[in-house]
């Protein structure tokens, strides 16, 4: 489905801020699986979602959604096959149009837009029926600018646009991480459901250990731009978030460990 | 009475001036300052065109035209070449000083004894009335001038339905939502510099329009008539949100279109109790620095309300 390979990315290359978010990473998704994706501030885990995105084009390897070389696709072309939901809950929608207008919006996503009416009464029906789903008494909001909601309606609704045409991968990026608590469980709810109901592929950053160890059936652990862990399986259903939390802190021991050898390297011989 | 008559006669053509500033500026926040050189190149194209004898409506549509080719190109200076927003206008505007010379071929067209839209519509109405005046609650009107002020709020009237219609189609939709939110627009598929390409382009048609149908009402083109129609338009949308809102399209469309009638009748007013016609650009620029800071003003007088309390 998904076929990442030795795809590298550098930021700022040759200045005093270079970041080599992507360092030769290798990855590939089955149609199908839910894919959780963790990792330690600046892993690169955000960046790989947007490099499959197409937020920027990648600096080396190849990207192939679906049998599609994308790796040149910029990133309104790519938006055909992908559905997703940002961090940011007001990144996803825009706040002047309506609930009606965004969703329609998002119903003709990778298709084209012409010059008919954006929501048809037939539209308007299923709009209705889709967003009371939601049981957060929106359907009777439909024309409301979408701006007046909360950050959790907003994202929920994001969702909902994300994968109204059901994509060939959903690309979630800590979607929950902005959210008070119970909107997030809300979206989390939501977002299970909807990938159930569909059987969508799915790439899922999240920052919680807890939704790591439960959600989705492969949990990828990244660390300086490459994938440390990859738990499939029995294995990923055993994992607890406990582990994870450990496996950070061997991580992070490895890297003080690194920069204090390099240190008393430096002591004995510069 | 004809100087009422001449104020909403220019308010509702330079309504058309007032929404192409509120494309450019309200829907993409797009800083778009060609239109100072769009508005002359529409009253350009046209007046040269009925010169040599086109027909009034294929000279106003062509005039369209150029102001939708001259927004395109400041669209894709900022767009494509990522050139600054404002930089990019101001490029196209001093580059289209020199096209509007070149299209005139000199700094004025007179077009009094021209066949133009307005002169079609003049003799339209004497058709129906035998006299040159006719009596308007108690005034004496000139048919000519009647006439006009009818057929012009009706044309606008109807480029206001098309433009609402517009935006409310797939295609407009998504502009409006890019200027909103383009991340959002691109995620869903479309490409946002062409959306505001598309946007400035449409933005700029309506604005030369707008100078199509002044050159065309006062009888002249003129190479300088363009300049501080920015800020003329950008203070006829303060008005017009003043008046009605802004949340919805519809609203704020109507709304650019009473504020810049609004704003011709205030500027009647003031030259009429002595203004100096030359003073007006200043009065304006103030008018809309006032308009810009009120928000601001508005937000701190609590906070200075706490510190005089304190003192």
């Amino acid at each position: 489905m998904l076929e990442i390979e030795n795809v590298c990315k550098t930021f700022h290359q040759g200045t005093a801020h270079e970041v080599r978010a992507l360092q030769g990473l290798d990855l590939h998704i089955d149609r199908g699986s839910f894919t959780i994706v963790i990792g330690t501030n600046g892993s690169g885990k955000s960046t790989l979602l947007n490099a499959v995105a197409g937020t920027f084009l990648v600096d080396r390897g190849r990207l192939r959604i679906d049998g599609k070389d994308v790796t040149l696709w910029p990133e309104c072309r790519r938006a055909s096959l992908l559905g997703r939901v940002f961090q940011n809950p007001f990144s996803g929608t825009a706040p002047n149009l309506t609930i009606a207008e965004n969703l329609a919006l998002a119903s003709r996503r990778g298709g084209s837009r012409g010059l008919g009416p954006l929501v048809s009464s037939r539209l308007r029906r299923r709009l209705r029926d889709v967003v009371s789903e939601l049981k957060m008494g929106l359907e009777d909001r439909l024309d409301t600018p979408i701006g007046t909601l909360s950050g959790g309606q907003r994202q929920a609704l994001t969702l909902l646009m994300a994968t109204w045409q059901k994509p060939d991968l959903l690309l979630l990026d800590e979607h929950t991480a902005a959210l008070d608590p119970k909107s997030a469980e809300q979206v989390v709810a939501l977002s299970e459901q909807v990938i159930a109901r569909d059987r969508l592929t799915t790439l899922m950053v999240t920052h919680s250990m807890q939704q790591a160890a439960r959600l989705g059936d492969r949990l990828l652990m990244m660390h300086r731009g490459k994938i440390l862990l990859d738990l499939g399986g029995a294995q990923k259903k055993r994992v607890r978030p406990e582990e994870l939390v450990a496996r950070f802190e061997d991580v992070r021991r490895a890297d003080l460990l690194d920069e204090s050898a390099a240190e008393m390297l430096a002591r004995c011989y510069v | 009475m004809s100087l009422l008559i001449g104020a909403l006669t220019i308010g509702f053509i330079l309504s058309l001036l007032a929404l192409g500033v509120y494309i450019s500026f309200r829907i993409f926040d797009f800083a778009d300052i060609t239109a100072e050189g769009s508005i002359t190149l529409g009253a350009a194209v046209t007046s040269i065109l009925l010169v040599s004898g086109w027909s009034p409506i294929a000279a106003t549509a062509l005039g369209f035209v150029a102001g939708m080719a001259a927004g395109s190109v400041t669209g894709i200076l900022a767009m494509q070449f990522q050139i600054n927003r404002l930089l990019s206008g101001i490029i196209t505007m001093t580059a289209l000083y020199s096209v509007n010379l070149r299209i005139m071929g000199r700094s004025n067209i007179p077009l009094l004894n021209e066949r133009t839209l307005m002169s079609q519509v003049e003799k339209l109405a004497q058709r129906r009335f035998s006299a040159p005046n006719v009596p308007l609650f108690g005034w004496e009107v000139g048919v000519r001038d009647l006439a006009i002020l009818l057929f012009v709020p009706a044309f606008i009237v109807a480029v206001c339905i098309l433009l609402f219609l517009f935006f409310r189609t797939s295609l407009g939709a998504a502009m409006r939502a890019t200027g909103d939110n383009a991340q959002m627009i691109r995620a869903l598929g479309a490409d946002d510099r062409n959306m505001v390409i598309l946007g400035l382009a449409l933005s700029n048609g309506l604005v030369a329009l707008s100078g199509s149908m002044l050159a065309q009402y006062q009888g002249f083109a003129d190479v300088q008539m363009g300049i501080g129609m920015v800020v003329w338009g950008l203070a006829s949308v303060i008005i017009g949100e003043a008046l009605v809102g802004t949340r919805q399209l519809g609203f704020a469309i109507t709304g650019a279109v009473m504020g810049s009638v609004l704003f011709r009748l205030l500027v009647a007013v003031a030259l009429r109790w002595g203004l100096n016609p030359n003073d007006l650009k200043l009065i304006t620029a103030a008018f809309v620095f006032a308009a810009l800071i009120l928000p601001l003003i508005l937000r701190k007088i609590p906070e200075w309300k706490r510190r005089l309390a304190r003192a």
